[in-house]
């Protein structure tokens, strides 16, 4: 009776991979961001969509994934209690986290004590990254996926160098930046680099992210007679980009400025940002990957705006947290530090790489060409035109009537 | 140069602070509320004004008007559902009503900070401006809506005066603020006079919160400082004096604008701040109180 046993081993085999694919656990992301802030809200958006992409083209291994998302209000206390509660209470496998430094810094002790991956979409502070350099074995668990402040500021020179210095012949220039964990390593970037491309700095001021007044800042800034304001803002965006337009500073805004990044920035400035320059990893018009354009369209389609520069990253952070899960064949932490360590994920701000461990920024993304090489847009007309590199450049520079752009003007 | 640059733009800033904070002194002196959504209030009314504009396409002056009546609503809304139904409440006992509908009166500015963040991001908002363009005072370069805030207000301010010393109503009000027990002894319902308060409080708090959006703009975040600093004006010039509220704003809008211009704009609101705890010290009912 050779036959039948084999039909029920075979029907007990089938019931037991049913069985297996039912109780297959799924994968689960948290998601810890700052759903009342502009950059913040992408966040969980994107990591959500991407999930979906994800379970609709068949999941991974018959795994789903789930998106487990925080709101910690801006906060560095609520995000590490959001931390706990992933960890011990939902059982997130990794955890996506935030758009401030001070939040990430505060997480990172958290992650290495959880031995839980942790990934940040949009945090810059370089201090990040030097913690793991610090204690390798311990902070191993942090990964940095956007680039550090000290890289923002070299992007912002090289597209300077061309867009400034060539361009428009400007000789000197005035730092004014947020006082934030992020901004200490990019203005010492901007002092370092802009004597090199051959722009002077006048001067440097960095301004409480409380000021609701920019008038005196302008004003000194305008006394010093610099050609342009290299800017260093992310919480503060609104304000300092309105009342230069309604004081009609006649000194172009170019540089980081993070909120000009969200598609809604035209609308919350009352089209103040018209002129304005920006650094970013990505935008909507610009395909600097095939994943670009699709990704912001999806975004918008279902969303109602584009996404805000860590949206992009967000959503990148999901495929290659579980493109290292499939790859570890496994959600075992340290399996997946190996793995994200060799990633080489191609999304839509470019081809990710984290430098290695003996590195001075391990687990920081590479930046260059071939990986992320940044671009520089400009808000003209309410759209955001990127104006560099030039290979995937779609306008040129022009700014409002009231901006003087040449030492010759003044 | 800087010299001038300080008092224009000290003027405007100042005359902002004094219209803000004379609708508060005005709630304390007659009802003796301390009204801690203040500010709550006057960034709803701000945020609002913006909506209109961004979301349905209405121009300045339709976002202005839209701004002062959310403004206006929502002050009456206060009165009604927070201070009028525990003054009225059995339950709470009389001698610590105050301090119950101050707690009250916190919590629902908060209510209204979270709402405003909830729906509208805590990113901040400016208000289209009714006037643009620039204008040179005494060598120094000033937004045509800088000048015309600083007239709104003074034009508001003198109705206001006007009404509160040349009507029959409005000398209720006056008369309200200085002896409440007196003015019922003449058969003036002490309900009605507050509603009348609450009344121009709530158009006081609409104009300053549409103004000060257009401005320097304002978020979720503004509601803690705008509330703390309508109510250390108010308790430096004398907690229920209007003209002492006035001086008072002079006071602290030229300190904090000498301070960032001379000093530093990140030590801005500091000086006043001291300036507050000595006069707590020296005079502890303020410049022109009365109790």
């Amino acid at each position: 009776m050779k036959f039948p046993s084999l039909a029920i081993g075979a029907a007990l085999l089938a019931l037991n991979s049913i069985a297996q694919a039912q109780t297959k656990e799924p994968i689960r992301i948290g998601v810890i961001a700052e759903a009342q802030a502009v950059a913040g809200s992408s966040i969980p958006q994107a990591a959500q969509l991407a999930a979906d992409e994800i379970n609709a083209a068949g999941s991974i291994d018959g795994r789903k994934v789930e998106i487990i998302s925080y709101d910690n209000h801006s906060s560095s206390a609520e995000s590490v209690r959001a931390f706990q509660r992933a960890v011990n209470q939902d059982h997130a496998h990794a955890v996506i986290a935030s758009y401030i430094s001070e939040v990430v810094l505060a997480l990172e002790p958290w992650a290495a004590r959880l031995k839980t991956v942790m990934i940040t979409p949009g945090a810059s502070s370089d201090v990040i990254t030097q913690n793991i350099a610090k204690d390798y074995e311990h902070n191993k668990y942090t990964f940095h996926g956007y680039p550090t402040s000290t890289s923002l500021a070299q992007m912002v020179c090289d597209a300077a160098k061309d867009l400034l210095v060539n361009d428009l012949k400007m000789k000197t220039a005035v730092i004014m930046s947020e006082d934030a964990a992020w901004t200490t390593p990019l203005d010492a970037g901007y002092e370092s680099c802009l004597p090199q491309i051959g722009l002077k700095v006048l001067d440097h001021i960095r301004f409480s992210p409380d000021t609701t007044d920019f008038t005196p800042i302008f004003n000194k800034i305008e006394g010093l007679k610099p050609d342009v304001m290299l800017t260093g803002i992310s919480h503060v965006g609104t304000q300092p980009t309105v009342q230069w337009k309604s004081q009609q500073v006649p000194i172009p805004m170019f540089g980081i400025s993070a909120q000009a990044t969200n598609s809604t920035f035209w609308k919350e400035t009352n089209g103040a940002t018209e002129g304005v320059l920006y650094n970013a990893v990505s935008a909507p018009d610009v395909a600097i990957t095939p994943k670009t354009q699709l990704f912001a369209n999806a975004f918008e389609k279902r969303f109602g705006n584009f996404p805000s520069y860590s949206g992009y990253t967000a959503y990148d952070d999901v495929y290659i947290l579980v493109d290292a899960i499939r790859r570890a064949g496994s959600t075992d932490s340290d399996k997946l530090v190996d793995a994200l360590e060799k990633t080489n994920w191609v999304g839509t701000i470019g081809r990710v790489q984290f430098l290695g461990k003996d590195t001075p920024n391990p687990h920081a993304v590479k930046v260059g060409k071939g990986t992320i090489s940044g671009l520089m847009l400009q808000w003209q007309g309410g759209k955001q035109v990127n104006l560099w590199p030039r290979d995937v450049a779609n306008g040129k520079e022009k700014f409002p009537s009231f901006v003087k752009v040449s030492s010759a003007d003044r | 140069m800087i010299t001038w640059q300080i008092l224009i733009d000290g003027f405007a800033v100042s005359s902002l602070y004094a219209l803000g904070a004379t609708g508060f002194t005005l709630i304390f002196g007659v009802s003796g509320v301390l009204n801690l959504s203040h500010g709550a209030l006057m960034v709803a009314a701000a945020i609002a004004a913006w909506v209109a504009g961004s979301d349905f396409g209405a121009n300045a002056y339709l976002c202005a008007a839209f701004g002062i009546l959310v403004g206006f609503v929502a002050s009456l809304l206060t009165y009604f559902v927070v201070v009028r139904s525990m003054q009225l409440s059995k339950r709470i006992r009389e001698d610590e009503k105050e301090i119950f509908i101050l707690t009250a009166t916190l919590l629902w500015g908060i209510m209204i900070s979270e709402l405003i963040a909830y729906f509208y991001t805590n990113n901040a908002k400016t208000v289209l401006p009714i006037v643009e363009g620039v204008v040179t005072l005494a060598g120094v370069r000033t937004p045509t809506n800088e000048i015309f805030t600083a007239v709104t207000c003074w034009l508001v301010i003198g109705l206001l005066w006007l009404l509160v010393n040349r009507t029959r109503a409005g000398k209720a009000v006056l008369a309200a603020s200085m002896n409440p027990r007196g003015v019922t002894l003449l058969g003036i319902e002490l309900g009605s006079i507050y509603l009348a308060v609450w009344t121009i409080y709530g158009l006081l708090v609409g104009i300053a919160g549409v103004l000060l959006g257009m401005f320097l703009g304002v978020s979720s975040y503004s509601v803690g400082p705008l509330t703390a600093s309508a109510f250390s004006i108010v308790v430096l010039g004398g907690l229920g004096s209007v003209s002492g509220s006035l001086i008072a704003a002079y006071v602290v809008g030229y300190l904090e604008t000498m301070t960032a211009y001379l000093v530093s704009p990140a030590y801005r609101t500091i000086p006043a701040l001291l300036l507050l705890v000595i006069v707590m010290y020296v005079r502890p009912r303020g410049l022109l109180g009365r109790r």
